[in-house]
């Protein structure tokens, strides 16, 4: 019964893909219909990332609604590291377990992306049957299409935008850097009072990517793939000139970095540290909201732009909920779940929507929106830079681990 | 035909239940060590290779992190087993039918219950830069409005992890001693050496220590083997850069690009020789150390250290105690806290909102943690029971040897073979199932639950059960009505340790579990990462009352029972 249903929803996407462009709406139409029917009653397991409460009740509301509406019971599989997912799905592979997985829905981007896309364990292409997908803003927002240089293919559903950012306490902190350069002399005015989290940490990571997109040489070679040695070294030489003179200067004199972004949350609240790293421009407002910063915390980004991304859902290949799944991944393109998403009370995280494929009812909900004290508003935000490819980053964090982490 | 009859009978009949147990819990550990082994060599069929190679261990070797992570394993393991083992050991001699020490036991059982994990984090709150203990002094004493710049957890020598495992260990020991103590006359060995004007320290290093060193040899092993290769305080207390190997080999296994696994697999066995070599030197050490104290021991001095030994032990008993009360209260502290800036000594906003938001995961977790806890703990109690009964009634006793396999799961690193674990459940089809997790907990949980009830078993005077017999009631009925409801007691204490062992588990149950279970023990670590000292402690805490809860209900149950029963009571 259950190959079956499997059985049927990828003659459903496969039936989708061939049709010709005129015919799709009208064939979409039905079958989103069947697939609606059969999610009915299904169970999905959504692996997500569960270091955050506020994210975590996003996520049961989500359920509840999903419940309400459709039938299907979402349960949220909460993971450190989503690494940890992967490694799973490629556990049941190896033991031939090619359908009734036990994923069937993953928060993901970037390397993790990667490696499931390189290793077949993704199913798919399934975004371009979700009614919701069309509102998103896939003109002017890249990086909801390829995601760190790899193409999405439709095997990943845009989730939401992140944009890397610095929250400070403004109580401490008067004048805050305005790039990379500036913050290695601040950080010789303020010592000890920066740091980062360790790699291969998110954050950390993406503090590495930005420094290293600023001081490159030509930051258009990060673009590609890159396997020659000559050009990892050139051009991440001014990068390890850079830590190596920043780094007497942090907390601990560099000798030890946080754990986790969160953990750095904490040492920020204990002023331990004057700044703290975030990849949501809303974090800020949501953590004064819920008590956990200081009310005089604010935001500030670098003048010539920040690393930005898009975080999504993908399905693993031997899910055996894929319908209901793929009702999640739409429910979350959905205007509501996009507006409350960017509301600061519950997550403020930006939506992958273009507002201006919205009606006008769920236009006026947007605008509404309190972005809250510590939020720059999309103008004071910055440009966007773009992710490097993941090679750059895969030598990077091994080049880290061997020069400052023993 | 009568053979053929009674052969159902024969396969459940008690003989066979020692090959079952050992079956149960042995097969999974070695077969999953096992396929943790190929992949170490190459061979994982799952990512398109299937040649063997030594690929893996070259990529290891040459490793930038790998030499300190090995060096940070090894010297946190050694000095967490050494100072454990001194301490509880001095402390016995030095303070042994005291009132000092009549007031230590009663906090053992309480520190025994509570899962690492939830002490390393309320340790962490405690002793941090910005932890209670700063706050306290600061800024009236300090001048200190910011945390001072020091890194006391996570620290690069790993003290801090040192600590936390001498906390729990050196009670673990403590108890040991004392279980060895009730089955080699001690009590008129000490008393003789003491007639003979030995000092209490010298009349304990002399006369006991010895005798008894044989049988704590085991626990002394598996607290080594635990301490080179804990995964979850590490995470929580643990050096960062490098962290120690099992953390290290966690993270490998979790990496996205999949062919890191094999380097996963490699550090996974290397992790498990580290064990063997350490448990071989300690071994020789040990040796060694005997025949120099065998010279000591007959030159006559009668005393040894006694009054800083006696005082050493004491303060430093005193300050374990004191941390680990500390703990829980700053635990229970954050877990109502809504703001707590730094210096302050108590929270500046109280608030429920960390219990009130977390309400559903709270009971989901706490049901999962007592469903598998329940189940494995009495599947593990009745195994035990079977084969200690089957002793009784066949008259013969396991030797050193069976010890040596109930062990086993105790002394093979978990990350060396969960992963082989893992994969052998996909195959079998059990994989992220309440089977699964039963299973697994059941191969930590049972060890420690045969450990805890075998000598109260072995040395149950067995002429209550004779004089049953010979009043006519069969060998069943003398088991029921006569031998059990006397081991009540004791019963109930193992089936409380088996209880607080699955609780504790962190490793098995992610690795088990399939990340569909989450107990309190995964959710508190996962949480510990994220720095929300609040919903960090609510888990915490809830993680430590339901293994105190099952404790109380087992001294409790007994009292009630044998309320009628005079003499059963204090036993």
């Amino acid at each position: 019964m259950l190959s079956i249903r499997i059985g049927l929803a990828a003659i459903i996407v496969a039936t989708i893909f061939s049709a010709s462009v005129s015919q799709v709406t009208a064939h979409e139409h039905k079958n989103w219909n069947a697939v609606q029917s059969k999610a009915k009653g299904q169970t999905v397991y959504w692996n997500a990332w569960g270091g955050s409460e506020r994210i975590n009740n996003y996520i049961s509301w989500v359920g509840k609604r999903l419940w309400d509406d459709a039938g299907i019971t979402l349960k949220h599989v909460k993971v450190t590291d989503t690494g940890d997912v992967v490694s799973r799905v490629l556990a049941e592979k190896s033991a031939s377990k090619n359908k009734d997985g036990s994923v069937d829905l993953v928060w993901i981007n970037g390397e993790n992306f990667a490696s499931m896309k390189r290793n077949g364990l993704l199913f798919g292409p399934f975004t371009q049957i979700l009614p919701n997908y069309s509102f998103v803003d896939v003109e002017n927002k890249a990086t909801t299409t390829v995601d760190f240089t790899i193409p999405v293919d439709g095997l990943e559903a845009p989730w939401g935008m992140a944009k890397f950012n610095f929250i400070y306490d403004s109580a401490r902190v008067k004048q805050t850097p305005k790039s990379i350069a500036e913050l290695l002399t601040w950080t010789e005015e303020n010592f000890g009072r920066f740091t980062y989290p360790s790699p291969p940490d998110f954050l950390g990571s993406t503090f590495l990517k930005q420094a290293l997109v600023e001081l490159a040489s030509d930051p258009s070679s990060l673009r590609s793939e890159v396997n020659t040695p000559d050009l990892l070294q050139e051009t991440t030489k001014p990068l390890w000139a850079y830590l190596d003179n920043l780094h007497p200067n942090l907390w601990r004199k560099g000798s030890q970095f946080p754990a986790s972004s969160a953990a750095q949350q904490q040492l920020l609240d204990d002023g331990e540290v004057d700044i703290h790293l975030s990849f949501n421009p809303g974090a800020a407002s949501s953590l004064i909201k819920s008590g956990e910063l200081a009310p005089t915390v604010r935001t500030f980004v670098f003048e010539k732009g920040t690393i930005g991304n898009t975080h999504f859902v993908a399905i693993p290949y031997n899910s055996s909920s894929k319908a209901a799944a793929m009702m999640v991944a739409n429910f979350l393109m959905s205007p509501e779940a996009q507006a409350r998403k960017q509301d600061p009370e519950f997550w403020g995280d930006d939506t992958v929507l273009s507002i201006t494929k919205l009606s006008s009812a769920d236009q006026k909900t947007f605008s509404q929106i309190k972005l809250g004290v510590a939020t720059l508003s999309p103008q004071d935000l910055g440009p966007t830079l773009l992710e490097p490819h993941p090679s750059w980053m895969e030598y990077i964090e091994k080049e880290w681990l061997k020069r400052y982490g023993q | 035909m009568n053979l053929l009859k009674s052969l159902p009978q024969r396969l459940f009949s008690l003989r066979y239940m020692p090959v079952l147990t050992l079956l149960v819990f042995l097969l999974p550990v070695l077969a999953g060590l096992i396929s943790s082994i190929l992949p170490a060599f190459g061979y994982f069929p799952a990512i398109g290779n299937s040649d063997f190679s030594a690929i893996a261990w070259r990529e290891l070797l040459a490793h930038p992190a790998l030499p300190s992570a090995v060096v940070t394993t090894i010297t946190t393991g050694f000095i967490a087993t050494v100072v454990s083992l001194m301490l509880a050991a001095t402390f016995v001699a030095a303070w042994h039918g005291s009132k000092t020490f009549l007031n230590a036991r009663r906090i053992l059982a309480p520190i025994l219950a509570i899962p690492h994990s939830a002490l390393a984090i309320g340790l962490a709150f405690l002793i941090a830069p910005s932890g209670w203990i700063v706050r306290a002094i600061s800024p009236w004493a300090t001048h200190w409005d910011r945390p001072p710049d020091v890194a006391i957890i996570h620290d690069p020598y790993g003290l801090s992890l040192i600590l936390a495992l001498a906390i729990k260990e050196t009670p673990y020991f403590i108890l040991m001693i004392l279980a060895a103590l009730d089955q080699s006359q001690s009590e008129q060995r000490l008393k003789l050496a003491r007639t003979l004007g030995y000092k209490p320290v010298a009349a304990w290093m002399k006369a006991v220590q010895p005798n008894i060193y044989k049988q704590i040899r085991l626990p002394i092993f598996a607290v080594l083997a635990f301490s080179l290769s804990v995964v979850d305080i590490s995470l929580i207390l643990g050096p960062t850069t490098p962290p120690p190997l099992s953390v290290l080999v966690l993270r490998w296994f979790y990496d996205p690009d999949l062919s890191t696994r094999f380097l996963a697999a490699a550090g996974a066995i290397l992790q498990f020789i580290i064990v063997i070599g350490a448990i071989g030197f300690w071994y020789a050490a040990e040796q060694g150390i005997s025949r120099f104290a065998r010279i000591w021991l007959t030159l006559g001095g009668r005393e040894f250290f006694e009054r800083p030994i006696r005082l050493v032990s004491k303060v430093a008993m005193r300050t374990l105690t004191g941390l680990f009360v500390g703990s829980l209260i700053v635990i229970v502290l954050w877990s109502v806290t809504r703001r707590w800036r730094f210096p302050d000594f108590l929270p500046s906003v109280w608030s429920f909102q960390s219990w009130n938001n977390n309400i559903y995961n709270l009971l989901g977790s706490s049901t999962t943690t007592l469903v598998v806890g329940l189940a494995s703990s009495a599947i593990a109690t009745v195994l035990v029971v079977a084969c200690l009964e089957n002793e009784k009634r066949r008259g013969k006793y396991a030797g050193s040897g069976a010890l040596w396999l109930v062990y086993l799961p105790l002394m093979i690193p978990q990350i060396s073979f969960l992963f082989g674990v893992q994969i052998l459940s996909i195959k079998a089809q059990i994989d992220s199932s309440w089977i699964s997790m039963i299973w697994t907990h059941l191969l930590f949980v049972l060890p420690y639950v045969f450990l805890s009830l075998s000598d109260p078993y072995r040395t149950q005077d067995d002429r209550y059960v004779k004089l049953a017999l010979s009043l006519g009631a069969s060998p069943a009925k003398a088991f029921w009505k006569v031998r059990l409801p006397m081991l009540l007691r004791p019963l109930l204490f193992a089936f409380a340790i088996g209880f607080a062992v699955s609780v504790a588990q962190y490793l098995p149950t992610l690795f088990a579990g399939g990340g569909r279970f989450s107990t309190l023990t995964t959710e508190a670590v996962n949480l510990s990462a994220s720095g929300n000292r609040r919903v960090i402690a609510v888990y915490a805490l809830l993680q430590s009352v339901l293994p105190l809860l099952i404790f109380a209900f087992a001294m409790w149950v007994p009292n009630y029972v044998y309320r009628n029963r005079r003499s059963l009571k204090g036993m």
